[in-house]
């Protein structure tokens, strides 16, 4: 979508919001949100089903850029202009908010009944006790291929390590695709896509994320520098010039049809459906070994809270109640394939590639990116150092064993039980 | 009759004009700064804000990671001002002596084309450099490969070698305008007299530039100097609108204002730190005030200037 169009959509809500406040009973509420690309669904869908719902109440969704939104967010809550709604990061992001008090514990709403103690991890206070934000949906991480290029270069979808890189070399030697689209100039994508996308399978998904933060393994044991290693090894299958590729490049490079490999998130769904005019597959990270179990990146995302110093609580604790029903999992799954509802209430997905990925939550065993859990509070931040990590490691610019050790000792410097 | 001795009136008109001035500066300007300065002395502790001394600035200075990003982050901006001096401001003189050459046609054409850019928001600037030198789909690699030089393309913004420099450049591109113009005021201010004068005497070309016009513009040549380096130390958007607020690859087109950014305002999964990074804008001021003394004061008062 087009910033033009956004900007006027952004207007005419505004405009029609400022017009149903005519109304004197109705209560409008703002949704604060780094989800710019969801505008039109909220618009379309949520919003209507919520309003047809529970008249009296208006809802108003002000998403501002992604990059920015934590900036922007904190800056609007101390000054007290935030919209009584507030999309949650996962973990420390909005575990300080409420611990700042703008944002309100949910200890007593009835709809966090609807959720796993899993699904409400993300936002939970450390002790348990009082859950901040109503979980909405997680991603999935794993590959989505190019049906016809693995087709022409003759290989089957790969399971394992051994057969994914022969399939690399495949697609490399017949040279009609870029065997895999990645760049590392915004660097997340090689930490997010790359490094917690294939590593579960090396530290055993919960068991090695869970030791960490223990202190009982360390960054530099094998199983979190082994996918260092793989990482490497991507160097040679990434395009021309992938040092200054950005995100949006990659994206491109695979939905105009250029790259037969992307590795992703399971966000990626509905902007490819739209873009991309072939056959889309996709595939599990590989394992090591066809016998060895799998682990996958379920990564609990996006979940919404209320602004403490709403005018409009009780409205905002309705839209929220609303939040954890079946109805709104069910609407959200299918208007945004690839973020998948959290709730215990079961939803039918209707996209195929989504389908695909929703399906290896019941063939692998699920975990959450390890750096997001408590090891991203100090400085410096595992995950922005990841990041950096992960980048220099694709690039070949630092090895492998070095990466490990020097997010070891950077997280050793804070985090006392890494000492 | 001695005149009636005039008891000397206050002069109000004085202080109406410089009103609007000093209250502008004073809120936008003074008291921020101060502001930032004294936050830089406090840390948060358990929520609640707490006079901690130079506690912050020992920290950035004698903590083995903030020093090393602090350090980083000074020398690529060092760098990033040495490219501007070498490279903007003696490519701004030269184009302001081709322009005020009386041979040269077109010259509202080519003065206006050329400080156009300067005019360019730093997010056009740097998203239309960035899909220039894209590998994928910018026209760089294309028009190398026209001329047969395609090896010499890489990934310019990818390189950690590179990157910084190139962005440099694509800052000088951007700013050259305001060197020239500068210069051509200057130039254009040295009386005819006298450089007739110098033609009488033999004096012609490039030894009447370097003899006559150069020591005419020196004065302007310094003020663009701490003109340059003070927009140089305060650099933020242009990295920021490139490269994010990581100043990547590997930090190495981290300058202070990306660094102060970060630490600020936080980034990703990184919360903000408002002190630390107060600790970090107040350093910058030190630097930049520094820089500005040693001009004003060693430099600026032994320029020599002519009278005409």
């Amino acid at each position: 979508m087009t910033k033009n169009s956004i900007k006027l959509m952004l207007m005419a809500s505004t405009i029609l919001g400022a017009a149903s406040a005519a109304h004197a009973e109705d209560v409008t509420l703002t949704i604060e949100s780094w989800r710019n690309d969801d505008l039109s669904i909220w618009q379309e869908k949520i919003i209507p089903a919520f309003e047809a719902e529970n008249p009296g109440i208006k809802v108003k969704f002000t998403p501002s850029a992604p990059a920015e939104y934590n900036a922007v967010l904190n800056s609007k809550l101390d000054a007290g202009s935030a919209g009584d709604l507030i999309t949650c990061r996962p973990f420390d992001t909005s575990l300080a908010l409420y611990d700042k008090g703008h944002l309100a514990s949910l200890a007593d709403l009835s709809g966090m009944n609807n959720f796993s103690d899993v699904a409400k991890s993300a936002w939970i206070t450390d002790d348990g006790k009082n859950p901040f934000c109503v979980p909405m949906a997680s991603v999935i991480h794993g590959f989505i291929y190019n049906v016809e290029a693995l087709e022409d270069a003759g290989v089957a979808v790969p399971a394992t390590e051994a057969e994914f890189f022969a399939a690399l070399d495949a697609i490399k030697a017949k040279g009609n695709y870029i065997p895999m689209a990645m760049g590392t100039a915004d660097q997340w994508e090689a930490a997010t896509m790359g490094y917690n996308n294939i590593g579960p399978n090396y530290w055993k998904g919960e068991e090695g994320r869970n030791a960490l933060i223990a202190g009982t393994q360390k960054l530099t044991d094998d199983a979190w520098v082994e996918p260092y290693r793989q990482l490497a090894k991507w160097k040679d299958y990434l395009g021309d010039g992938f040092e200054a590729q950005s995100y949006p490049d990659s994206q491109n490079l695979f939905t105009l049809g250029r790259a037969a490999i992307y590795p992703a998130g399971s966000w990626e769904i509905t902007g490819f459906n739209a873009n991309a005019d072939f056959k889309m597959g996709a595939f599990i990270p590989p394992v090591q070994n066809a016998s060895d179990e799998c682990h996958i990146s379920d990564h609990t995302d996006i979940a919404i809270g209320m602004n403490a110093n709403s005018k409009n609580a009780e409205a905002a604790k309705t839209f929220l109640n609303w939040v954890a029903t079946a109805e709104f999992a069910e609407i959200y799954a299918n208007s945004l394939p690839g973020f998948f509802p959290l709730s215990t209430a079961p939803v039918e997905l209707e996209d195929p590639l989504a389908q695909e990925f929703i399906s290896w939550r019941s063939k692998c065993k699920s975990t959450i990116r390890s750096t997001y859990q408590i090891l991203s509070r100090g400085t410096p931040s595992l995950e922005n150092e990841t990041w950096n990590a992960s980048a220099n490691v694709i690039k070949g610019t630092e090895a492998p064993e070095a990466a490990g050790k020097r997010l070891q000792d950077g997280l050793a410097s804070w985090y006392a039980p890494q000492k | 009759m001695p005149d009636k001795v005039h008891k000397p009136t206050f002069r109000w008109h004085i202080l109406v004009f410089l009103a609007p001035a000093f209250l502008i500066y004073t809120t936008f300007m003074v008291v921020p700064l101060f502001g930032t300065l004294q936050m830089s002395l406090f840390a948060e502790v358990d929520g609640v804000q707490k006079f901690v001394g130079l506690d912050n600035f020992t920290t950035l200075f004698g903590d083995e990671r903030w020093a090393a990003s602090f350090w980083n982050a000074l020398i690529n901006n060092t760098w990033f001002f040495v490219v501007h001096m070498v490279v903007q401001n003696p490519i701004g003189i030269l184009l302001a002596a081709l322009l005020s050459s009386n041979k040269l046609r077109m010259r509202a054409f080519y003065r206006t084309s050329i400080f156009i850019p300067t005019i360019l928001s730093f997010v056009i600037v740097g998203f239309a450099w960035k899909l220039i030198l894209s590998p994928l789909w910018g026209v760089a690699p294309s028009m190398l490969d026209a001329v047969g030089l395609k090896s010499l393309f890489a990934p310019w913004l990818g390189k950690e070698e590179y990157a910084l420099t190139t962005l440099a450049l694509i800052s000088v591109w951007q700013f050259v305008g305001i060197p020239m113009m500068l210069i051509y005021a200057a130039m254009l201010s040295i009386p005819d007299e006298i450089l007739e004068a110098a033609e009488c005497d033999g004096l012609s070309g490039m030894a009447q530039f370097w003899k006559i016009k150069l020591p005419l513009i020196l004065p302007s040549i310094g003020i663009i100097s701490i003109l340059t380096f003070v927009g140089n130390f305060n650099a933020f958007d242009l990295i920021y609108s490139a490269q994010g607020a990581l100043a990547g690859p590997n930090y190495s087109t981290d300058v202070l204002g990306t660094f102060m950014f970060r630490t600020f305002f936080g980034f990703q999964l990184q919360l903000g730190d408002p002190n630390m990074g107060s600790a970090i804008a107040s350093s910058m001021f030190f630097i930049i005030l520094v820089g500005v003394s040693i001009y004003l004061f060693g430099i600026q008062t032994r320029l020599r200037r002519y009278q005409f």
